[in-house]
């Protein structure tokens, strides 16, 4: 499977991710000779084998279903780039 | 005289006990060597106030004799651990002015049993790399470099790695993810060990794949991370993986005779391109084992050489999933050229992240996305069980598994960042006991043909860090490594 520009610009799209036209051409190639030596795992016979997503194979804990957080929005927004009082800002959606 | 900085964690523990010095002046010795560094650039930060008021308090708290297990110990921190109102960017522009406003499970630990914050130490950025060279705060340099033959620390903990082997520090914390603390620990002639995944909690570490992050620390002695680590572990509800299970002493487990312990060697880590030194080393340790009466058995790890392919699609998979939160909207980097929100996004992005971050968010999109998840992600997630598979049989046969922690010792700065493939190499070794969740430690055991330090690895069970400490004790006695 070769990885071409289109599918390059659409992975790019998903990530959300600006890519010049100057840098399609060198990141095409440089991604392509990762997924060729990645293939390498086609030789694996992985028939009747359940795949893993973690080596931790504990059931996942669980709690009451209250609060047990919160009340400082203030601390919350320190690091935003942009807010007005408690609230993260982001240029308009909807005109 | 021996100076407070050549004194390890014990030592230093054992100084302040003594009132040989108190906290106020090590720590005092430690800044003197950070801020006048210009050679190593291990370090991106540090704050002489908190440093020396946590040292005061400690000091007070000594004098109470309320002294706590670290107490007055300096400890510096991989920049990808949130430190409570320090700057914590994981050496990525995207991050650059991030304060947290909360502190890492780790390190809070260590802070409550008496450690001083001495400062945040290089890494690769968002622990993407092998020689900490995508840092975005610059190139940090081995210690044992010599003049005009500047070689890489390894990475991605390579700051920590260069602290502790130029006596900035008495341990430095790093993560590993699929090397990160083991490689850096090899090329710098220190000891690093990667606990068990679960053993510390991930909460408060920056993500990069959650399945295979874990922090562990760095040291000039065995026994200095065994105190470290029993330190920093437990388990915590905040990392909804992390386990519930008692830390053993691992101090203890140092001193632990391994007569009679059964050592695996894996013949499918004898690759064709090891250096005669590394072969050389690693034949050594055999040597060493069998003095110290264990039996040395040949192991098979059939899938070994589908580890690091496996890797590089899990660890991408996982990262470009957790990378998706830096959009420029709650906290880091926002771009300033922008026409809407979707454009806000995307130049953000292509703004803050550095090469190799957005190659691999660009691969962990790729195998994830529709079309492509069952040829790549879900085979490798195969491939992992078959990788886990390997080690549960081999296990059944031996305690511990020892193998080269690197196929080299460091390299030159700016020799391999041609071809990412090339750089991924270094962590062949590195990289099947990360799939596999398995403890595993460097300890350095000898140089190569540059005079460069070379380590082994040891592996262990799933928590079964003491027999790992109590190996590596051995390797470490009769390999009497000099350090700097």
């Amino acid at each position: 499977m070769s990885l071409d520009k289109a599918t390059l610009e659409r992975v790019a799209y998903l990530a959300r991710i600006k890519i010049n036209n100057s840098e399609i051409d060198k990141m095409t190639e440089e991604l392509n000779n990762i997924m060729k030596w990645i293939e390498e795992l086609n030789e694996v016979d992985i028939s009747d084998v359940e795949p893993m997503t973690g080596v931790s194979n504990m059931t996942l804990r669980e709690r009451e279903d209250k609060v047990t957080d919160g009340g400082y929005q203030d601390k919350i927004v320190s690091n935003a780039p942009e807010k007005i009082d408690t609230s993260f800002t982001v240029p308009k959606v909807i005109e | 005289m021996t100076k407070i900085t050549d004194l390890g964690v014990v030592e230093t523990l054992d100084g302040l006990n003594k009132k040989d010095f108190s906290s106020e002046e090590v720590v005092s010795e430690y800044l003197k060597i950070i801020e006048s560094d210009t050679k190593l650039n291990a370090y991106i930060h540090f704050n002489r106030e908190k440093s020396l008021s946590e040292a005061k308090k400690s000091d007070q708290r000594r004098s109470n004799n309320n002294s706590l297990p670290l107490e007055g110990l300096p400890i510096a921190i991989k920049d990808i651990f949130c430190v409570e109102g320090e700057k914590t960017s994981a050496c990525s522009k995207m991050l650059e002015s991030f304060v947290p406003d909360y502190e890492s499970t780790v390190t809070s630990k260590l802070w409550q049993s008496g450690g001083i914050y001495i400062g945040k130490t290089s890494m690769d950025e968002f622990a993407m790399g092998s020689s900490n060279e995508t840092s975005y705060f610059g190139t940090v340099t081995n210690p044992w470099s010599s003049d005009g033959n500047a070689l890489v620390p390894g990475g991605s903990s390579g700051g920590s790695a260069s602290a502790v082997a130029a006596k900035m520090a008495p341990v430095a914390l790093g993560t590993d993810t699929g090397g990160s603390i083991r490689q850096p620990a090899s090329f710098c002639g220190t000891v690093g060990i990667k606990p068990t995944y679960g053993r510390c909690s991930r909460w408060g570490i920056i993500a990069f794949a959650s399945s295979l992050d874990q922090a562990g620390p760095i040291t000039r002695s065995v026994k200095d991370s065994a105190v470290i680590l029993q330190n920093m572990s437990g388990f915590d509800n905040m990392d909804s993986t992390s386990a519930n299970i008692n830390v053993p002493d691992f101090v203890n487990a140092c001193s632990k005779s391994i007569k009679g312990m059964k050592i695996g060697i894996p013949k499918e880590y004898r690759l064709d391109s090891l250096s005669n030194d590394v072969q050389n080393v690693w034949e050594s340790g055999v040597k060493w084992l069998k003095n110290a009466g264990a039996e040395v058995i040949d192991v098979t790890l059939p899938h070994t050489k589908y580890a690091l392919p496996t890797y590089y699609i899990v660890a991408p998979a996982e990262a470009s999933a957790n990378l998706s939160r830096y959009d420029g909207v709650k906290y880091g980097h926002r771009s300033e050229d922008i026409k809407d929100l979707e454009d806000m996004y995307s130049q953000t992005r292509a703004e803050g992240f550095g090469e190799e971050v957005k190659r691999r968010i660009l691969i962990g999109t790729y195998v994830l996305s529709a079309g492509y998840y069952d040829a790549y992600y879900l085979r490798a997630q195969k491939v992992r069980t078959k990788i886990v598979e390997d080690f549960n049989l081999a296990f059944n046969k031996c305690d511990a598994i020892l193998t080269p922690t690197a196929p080299t010792g460091a390299f030159k700065i700016g020799e391999k960042n041609i071809d990412p493939v090339t750089m991924y190499m270094n962590d062949v070794f590195t990289v099947p006991a990360s799939l596999a969740g398995l403890p595993a430690m460097s300890i350095p055991s000898g140089l190569d043909a540059k005079g460069c330090p070379l380590g082994l690895q040891l592996i262990g069970k799933a928590f079964d860090e003491e027999t790992i400490f109590s190996i590596g004790s051995i390797i470490e006695e009769s390999a009497n490594f000099k350090y700097i």
